[in-house]
C-alpha cells in the first residue's frame, strides 16, 4: 500500500485525501488547525446558488467519514526530504511520516485590509470586509450600524488587495467580483429599503450562472454598479462613511455618504503556501501562488518528482474548481504511483 | 456688481447626496429593460446622431443614473429616434422608449439643484 501526506485539511486536502483513499492508498491529512474545512469555515453562503457553506463543507467531510484515512490537526510540517524515492516528512508535533508521494493543498489567505489603510478597515466603525459581512449574513447576524440604525446605503469596493501593485498583488482574485453580486443580493433582501452600490473596476463574470447572477442584481434587486476605483473613504461624526471614487464612464469624481462600506478582499498565497514551498523545495509564481508544471496538462504537477498541488495553492479559486482541481490532483497522484 | 475678475466655478464632483432620482424611477417603472445597461457603448457606436454631431446615447442612461436633469434635457433633443441603438444592445434594452419618456417627463421633474 502507498502512503501519501497531503498538507492542508480545507477542501481541497479533503478531497484529494478522500480521492486517493477511493483508489486504494493510505492517506495522512496534516492541518494546521484544529478543524478541517479551511477557509471555508469562515462562508456562510456560497455563489452561485447560495448553498450553506457548512453544507458543502459536511458532504465533503461526510464522503470522509466512511473512509480510512487519518488526519494529524493542529500540526504543521517541519521538513521534507526525499531519498531513494521515500519522502520522509518531519511534523511540529515530532511525528515522522514516510510517504510515496506529497501533495500540497495549503490553500490562500484572506487579504489583511488593514494595509488599504485609505478604506479604513480596523480604524472606522462601520468598514467591514467580504468576510466578516459573511458572518454578519447568518440568520442571527447584526446588520445595524451606529446607534442601532439599519443602514440605508451600503457600497461595496470591488478589488481590495486584487490588482493592485500597491499592495504587491497584481494579480486578479477571481471570486471577489461574484462574491460582491451575491452578497448585495443577500443584503438586499434582508434590507429591501437600502441603497446599494458596487465600486468596480470590470467585473469578471466567469464561470457559470454567474452573468445571470449580475443580471438579476441590476434587474431585480436594483444594485447599482459604478465603475470607478474608490481613493478614500472618511468617517464622519455620525460614524457614516464619505467615500470618493471617479465615476469613470461619465468622467467625473463622484462622492457620496454611505452607512456601511464593504471591502471585497482578495485572496494571497499566504505563510503556509510560502512555507510549503521552502520544506517541498518548489516554486512560487512572482504571484506568490505555486509554480505548476505547466499551464494545461499538468496543472496538479509541481516542477519536483512526487510533489502534486491541489486547490487554491496554485491560483485563486472558487468552492467549485478547487473541488475539481483536488480530484485531478488525486489522479495525477494515482497514475504517477502505479508507474514506480 | 462690480466685475473682479473672478467667478464662481461650478463644482464638477458628482455629488450623490444631492441625487434626485425621480425621473430615474419613473423611467424604470415604465420601462424596466433600462435596469440592466452594461454601459458597453454599442449603442453610441452605431448611432446615427453621433456621427455626425457631439452626441452619446450612452450617456444618457448616466446621465439619468446622476440625476443631471438639465444635461439631459438638452442632449436628448439629438436623437434622431431611428432606433439602431436597440437593435445592437446585448442585453435588449428598449432605449428609443427610454428617450421617449424622458422627453415626456423630464419638464415635471426638472429642479432647482438638478
Amino acid at each position: 500500500m502507498k502512503h501519501i501526506v497531503i498538507i492542508g485539511g480545507g477542501i481541497a486536502g479533503i478531497e484529494t485525501a478522500s480521492a486517493l483513499t477511493d483508489a486504494g492508498h493510505w492517506v495522512t491529512v496534516i492541518e494546521k488547525e484544529a478543524e478541517l474545512g479551511g477557509k471555508l469555515n469562515k462562508w456562510s453562503y456560497l455563489f452561485p446558488d447560495y448553498t450553506p457553506a457548512d453544507k458543502v463543507k459536511n458532504d465533503l467531510l461526510s464522503k470522509c467519514r466512511e473512509k480510512d484515512f487519518s488526519i494529524l490537526s493542529k500540526t504543521e510540517v517541519r521538513t521534507i526530504q526525499r531519498t531513494n524515492g521515500k519522502f520522509y516528512v518531519e511534523t511540529s508535533g515530532e511525528q515522522k511520516l514516510e510517504a510515496d508521494a506529497v501533495v500540497v493543498a495549503t490553500g490562500y489567505e484572506l487579504f489583511d485590509a488593514r494595509r488599504k489603510e485609505e478604506y479604513g478597515y480596523k480604524i472606522y466603525d462601520h468598514v467591514v470586509t467580504s468576510a466578516d459581512l459573511e458572518q454578519m449574513l447568518l440568520p442571527d447576524g447584526d446588520l445595524t450600524v451606529a446607534e442601532g440604525k439599519t443602514p440605508k446605503r451600503i457600497a461595496f469596493v470591488h478589488c481590495v488587495g486584487s490588482r493592485d501593485e500597491k499592495s504587491g498583488n497584481h494579480y486578479c482574485s477571481k471570486v471577489c467580483c461574484i462574491t460582491g453580486v451575491k452578497q448585495a443580493i443577500e443584503l438586499k433582501k434582508r434590507l429591501p429599503e437600502a441603497e446599494i452600490y458596487c465600486f468596480y473596476m470590470d467585473l469578471r463574470m466567469y464561470g457559470k450562472h454567474f452573468e445571470e447572477i449580475y443580471r438579476e442584481a441590476q434587474e431585480k434587486y436594483d444594485i447599482q454598479f459604478i465603475r470607478g476605483r474608490l481613493s478614500e473613504a472618511s468617517e464622519k461624526i455620525d460614524k457614516s462613511l464619505l467615500i470618493k471614487a471617479e465615476d469613470t464612464l461619465a468622467g467625473r469624481p463622484l462622492k457620496m455618504n454611505v452607512d456601511l462600506l464593504v471591502l471585497l478582499v482578495g485572496m494571497e498565497a499566504g505563510k503556509g503556501t510560502a512555507s510549503a514551498a521552502t520544506t517541498c523545495g518548489i516554486g512560487c509564481e512572482s504571484s506568490g501562488f505555486l509554480k505548476t508544471a505547466d499551464s494545461f496538462l499538468q496543472s496538479n504537477f509541481s516542477e519536483k518528482e512526487g510533489v502534486f498541488l491541489a486547490g487554491s495553492c496554485t491560483a485563486p479559486m472558487s468552492v467549485n474548481d478547487t473541488i475539481v482541481h483536488a480530484r485531478s490532483a488525486a489522479m495525477e497522484v494515482n497514475n504517477w504511483l502505479k508507474k514506480q | 456688481m462690480k466685475d473682479f475678475g473672478f467667478t464662481v466655478v461650478k463644482q464638477r464632483t458628482i455629488d450623490y447626496d444631492q441625487f434626485d432620482g425621480r425621473l430615474l424611477n419613473e423611467i424604470i417603472e415604465k420601462e424596466p429593460s433600462f435596469k440592466v445597461c452594461l454601459s458597453c457603448g454599442g449603442c453610441t457606436a452605431t448611432c446615427s446622431a453621433a456621427n455626425l454631431v457631439s452626441f452619446n446615447v450612452r450617456r444618457i442612461s448616466l446621465l439619468l443614473r446622476r440625476g443631471e436633469t438639465t444635461e439631459l434635457e438638452s442632449e436628448i433633443k439629438k436623437c434622431m429616434l431611428c432606433g439602431k441603438c436597440m437593435l445592437v444592445c446585448p442585453r435588449g434594452i428598449n432605449l428609443r422608449n427610454v428617450i421617449m419618456l424622458i422627453k415626456k417627463n423630464v419638464q415635471k421633474h426638472k429642479t432647482e439643484n438638478s
